[in-house]
């Protein structure tokens, strides 16, 4: 078992790290699909596995992504000159200025939103259940309106991420530093996200979400462990906007850093799609989902959002245990769980 | 910093009356809301979106040439069977599951109509002109379009209509029988399925009344629905399930909140304020009800 497992980690591993090589066409999709894994697996780790269903994620990502433009830009030149129009075609960053600045960037873009979410942690996680989604759907929201309305970093009319440094003259070079940034990440979180799964912390997070009166009851310090995960989330998700930012090299308060409307709906859909609270179910959702998507897209130009309105309602109506979820009813042995046949067939008489 | 509202005061008069009857309307839709959540156990996320849906209707006949204040006759009949149709496909599904499936799935319904809307109706902003004078006060300083005073004057009539047939109709009764007790009702014999499918259809004839007062009164847009349900969702959680009055109250302080909100932080602040306002009061109850939170009922 374990010598199956090693080799599939290896697998994937050589198959992500040639893969650009392979596509060379897709690295800005496989970059997103990285990226899209990491979200994810970090909504699932507070939505699937704490049972905090939380439509506010989006925050930290979009947070994330201004503090690292900021950041890569503040640290060499003014920022409010830069974002009044046209500041990037005056100041240019040299190599080493845009390598710099992005490494701080991204370190302070992963730091700040885990250090926001730790600070209203305390208020928003004393929230229960359908509360906490409204709120935290408003939290993103809010975000959204409030980053479109301050002029430093371009109010309304967006802001441009510092392009690429002109003196790198490979033109693949740009598609491959973002796509082996993003799978660094994923390599990082998917890492991180294992650990937890074979530690206390995981149990006491399904407690959680199990029955939490008890789970306090039980001695556990539910407040304290709600907030560490949502900080794990959001550490996560500001290094993913980070990266996003950059990528994409535009920044439009709502409509790519704070975008509920896309990325926010997106990560718990695919989410739930995979199958809450499994391992690989978020990272098999999201891999279907942007195939999905990027596949049916172009097809039905202009329907693409009824689609996912359409995708939305169904997924949650008929599959809410995912794809994993269904699996593991198919095949329960294959999941390592043993089942009483007069136990099955006492519940089946029982529905 | 220069404040235009401190400078001249006779400006808070102005916020406070266009925030009263502008949150009239929104207690309107609230109370749609809090029917739905209190007969159904679901929270509609797409609930700004049938607003807006039934503020089209009242525009698309004004573009036809009917006067748009028809509108909030025809464009509740209308619907009421859209809410209808909308339950017997998708609700009807989520009505006895968890509640965030029911947020996730009226989620989707949201984005759907949003998007048809878009295509229907174009992404402009759009008013239906009703023609309706203005009264200008105090050297023309305070302006009263009657339009905002006719919108006010039939969504109370709408509340009030809508409170004596729940009071006093078969259907009205069977709506509070299963609200109270979904299970007993059935066993009584009230079918509990057309309950819900009327519940919801009620809920969304108020917004499609409450569309068509907009329609007049403001502008519609295809992706301004989701304030507007986070404003019913605010008023129902301040105000309670069912408690009438207080719905009311709470929707002309929202209604004057936002007003305020508007002339001080700037109307590029204004649905920000809705929201962070949301999340205050969120927070704020979360720490009052965590005061006196009980273990192990």
């Amino acid at each position: 078992m374990k010598q199956k497992d090693l080799i599939l980690y290896v697998g994937l591993i050589i198959l992500g790290l040639v893969a650009p090589f392979i596509f060379p066409g897709f690295k800005v999709q496989l970059t997103i699909l990285c990226v899209l894994i990491v979200l994810a697996m970090t909504w699932n780790l507070q939505g699937g596995e704490m049972g905090y269903n939380s439509f506010g994620n989006i925050l930290f990502y979009g947070l994330g992504m201004y503090l690292c433009a900021s950041v890569q830009v503040g640290m060499f030149f003014p920022l409010a000159e830069w974002t009044e129009s046209g500041g990037e075609k005056t100041f240019v960053h040299t190599t080493t200025q845009f390598f710099q600045g992005m490494g701080v960037g991204l370190l302070v873009a992963a730091i700040i939103p885990t250090i926001v979410a730790g600070l209203i942690g305390y208020a928003i996680l004393g929230l229960r259940g359908h509360y906490f989604a409204i709120c935290t759907l408003g939290l993103g929201i809010a975000a959204g309106e409030i980053a479109g309305g301050i002029e430093i970093i371009g109010a309304g009319q967006g802001f441009t991420t510092p392009p690429f440094p002109k003196d790198i003259v490979d033109p693949e070079a740009r598609g491959e530093f973002f796509y082996y940034l993003s799978f660094i990440m994923l390599i990082a979180t998917f890492v991180f996200v294992k650990w937890i799964y074979g530690s206390r912390f995981k149990l006491i997070l399904n407690a959680i979400r199990d029955n939490e009166d008890k789970a306090e009851a039980m001695g556990i310090q539910t407040m304290k462990y709600k907030i560490v995960g949502w900080m794990v989330s959001a550490f996560f998700c500001g290094l993913a906007g980070g990266i996003m930012g950059g990528l994409i090299g535009y920044i439009d308060s709502t409509d790519v850093a704070f975008d509920g409307r896309e990325m926010g709906v997106f990560m718990v859909l695919m989410a739930i799609l995979g199958g809450k609270g499994t391992l690989w179910g978020p990272v098999i959702g999201a891999t279907l989902f942007h195939f999905l998507k990027e596949g049916f897209w172009t097809l039905i130009l202009g329907w693409q959002y009824v689609a996912l309105g359409v995708l939305i309602v169904v997924i949650v109506i008929y599959f809410p245990e995912g794809l994993m979820g269904w699996l593991r009813e198919k095949y329960p042995q294959r999941f390592g769980e043993v089942i009483d046949e007069k136990d099955r067939k006492a519940q089946v008489e029982l529905k | 910093m220069d404040f235009l509202i401190f400078e001249a005061p006779i400006l808070m008069v102005q916020a406070t009356l266009d925030g009263i009857l502008i949150g009239i309307l929104f207690a309107l839709i609230a109370y749609g809301m809090a029917l739905q959540w209190g007969v159904m156990n679901i929270i509609n996320i797409a609930q700004g979106d049938l607003v807006i849906l039934g503020g089209y209707i009242a525009y698309s006949m004004y573009l036809a040439g009917i006067h748009p204040a028809w509108g909030v006759i025809v464009s509740p009949i209308i619907m009421f069977f859209v809410g209808w149709g909308l339950y017997k496909l998708v609700i009807n599904k989520v009505v006895d599951r968890d509640l965030f499936i029911s947020i996730l799935a009226t989620f989707g319904i949201a984005i759907v109509f949003q998007q048809l809307m878009n295509f229907i109706f174009g992404a402009d902003v759009v008013v239906a002109q009703s023609g309706y004078g203005t009264t200008m006060f105090f050297d023309n300083i305070i302006t009263l379009p009657h339009s905002t005073i006719f919108s006010a004057a039939i969504s109370v009539l709408y509340a009030i209509v809508l409170v004596i047939y729940m009071k006093k109709s078969k259907l009205g009764r069977a709506i509070r029988a299963t609200a109270q007790n979904a299970r007993a009702a059935k066993i009584l014999g009230v079918d509990t399925e057309r309950v819900y499918a009327a519940t919801f259809g009620i809920n969304a004839a108020l917004c499609g009344v409450a569309g068509a007062l907009i329609a007049i009164t403001f502008t519609l847009h295809p992706y301004v629905g989701l304030p507007y349900t986070v404003r019913s969702f605010m008023i129902v959680i301040v105000a309670g399930l069912g408690n009438l009055p207080a719905v009311a109250i709470s929707g002309m302080g929202l209604g004057v909140f936002e007003e305020f909100a508007d002339y001080i932080l700037g109307t590029e602040f204004r649905i920000g304020s809705v929201f962070m306002l949301l999340v205050l009061i969120l927070v704020f109850r979360r720490f009052k009800l965590s005061r006196k939170r009980e273990y192990l009922k």
